[in-house]
């Protein structure tokens, strides 16, 4: 299944944005286990040897274990089936990485979406800065809220049911009373984790992101009742 | 400028236990915002703790009836603690300090804020006029078998 990227730039993006879409592709072609021919599914079939591992793929590698350390092995690129699969860290951190390179290109007004984690710099056209929705959950072309930032990162992690409010309890989608969690941080890259694991503790998820200086969160339960850590209304015009 | 390209990436989704730390200290010293009728009956504290860990993503269980409610006044020794909780919605949504020891030498710190009190809202749904939109909409059926099977591990 695809994601798609989106990147804006407000005014002159000359070659960059062409920079930005060969690195993602790049990205993708060494960590999509969908790709036979990937990176990670050469390295599961056991083709490549440890120390032939791209930089890339090493440094990959080393923050998912940092991260599982510190969730004491809660968070492990382990498949069941005993594969690697890090796609829960890469969609965040390629949108940081791309970030970069558009900073380093001197590029200050854009925003870098992959589904649905958003990275934004600066201004928009209307010299404004970027306004970005929260989905709604059972509305999916509406939003529940705008938020607006010039620099940061917005995540959300959520299931959203099918346009209804009614939980099948066979299916076990009611095992989580939340439906959505967005959490506005620093960057998207930290954002996503935070809100990947939030979203997991229900709905302790909130004070979670709470304790945490520099992010901000909203969760909506399956009820459609949002929860709002205190410094997010900042963000709402 | 705007360019769109397919990009095939799976979610994968992690279950994470974390120590959560509810609340926590800190210097300042709530203001006196009303008073209610003080007595003087010894009775458990209507006090929440200051802190709470909790190490398993458990859903809370509580629910509240809507209304204002004033706890039983406290002797602390020091003086008489006495709180009024807010519910709405089901929840807790404020906490005020009726009374608190204030005419001893000593300054005396409290903790206004004991426990989380987070705003809640119903969600209003909106048209997109928006830049852009973060939603959870854009992962694949295999983050969310992942996250249940993640989930039933968990509890």
């Amino acid at each position: 299944m695809g994601m798609p990227v989106i990147l804006e730039v407000t005014g002159e993006a000359g070659e960059v944005s062409e920079e930005v879409f060969k690195y993602l592709e790049s990205v993708d072609n060494k960590f999509s286990t969908y790709k036979e021919d990937s990176e990670i599914s050469k390295i599961n079939k056991g083709l490549t040897k440890e120390g032939d591992y791209s930089e890339e793929m090493k440094k990959v590698l080393s923050l998912s274990e940092e991260i599982k350390h510190r969730t004491n092995g809660y968070f492990d690129i382990k498949t069941p089936k005993g594969n690697l699969d890090p796609s829960g860290l890469v969609k965040g951190w390629s949108i940081y990485q791309a970030a970069k390179i558009l900073d380093e290109r001197g590029i200050d007004n854009y925003y870098l979406s992959i589904g649905g984690d958003v990275e934004v710099r600066g201004k928009n056209q209307k010299g404004q800065g970027w306004s970005v929705g929260i989905q709604h959950p059972f509305e999916q072309d509406k939003i529940v809220k705008a938020i607006h930032l010039n620099k940061g990162g917005v995540a959300t992690s959520g299931i959203y049911l099918q346009g209804s409010h009614i939980y099948n309890p066979t299916d076990g989608s009611a095992a989580n009373d939340v439906v959505s969690l967005t959490v506005i941080g620093p960057d998207v890259y930290q954002a996503d984790v935070y809100a990947t694991a939030a979203f997991a503790m229900g709905k302790e998820g909130i004070n979670f992101i709470e304790g945490l200086k520099e992010y901000e969160g909203y969760m909506i339960d399956k009820e459609g009742i949002a929860t709002m850590t205190s410094g997010f209304e900042r963000y709402v015009r | 400028m705007r360019k769109n390209l397919p990009f095939f990436i799976a979610s994968f989704v992690v279950v994470v236990v974390v120590l959560v730390k509810l609340a926590g200290r800190d210097d300042s010293t709530p203001s006196l915002v009303g008073s209610g009728n003080i007595s003087n009956t010894p009775a458990s504290s209507s006090i929440p703790s200051t802190t709470t860990t909790s190490s398993a993503p458990a859903p809370v269980a509580t629910s509240y009836k809507d209304g204002t409610y004033t706890g039983t006044s406290v002797n602390v020794f020091y003086g008489n603690v006495q709180v009024q909780v807010t519910v709405s919605g089901g929840k807790m949504t404020n906490v005020r300090f009726l009374d608190y020891p204030q005419d001893r030498g000593t300054s005396v710190m409290i903790n206004s804020q004991a426990m989380p009190l987070l705003q809640s809202e119903a969600i209003q749904s909106q048209s997109a006029n928006v830049d852009t939109i973060s939603g959870a909409s854009f992962t694949s059926q295999g983050f969310v078998q992942s996250l249940q099977s993640a989930l039933s591990q968990a509890s």
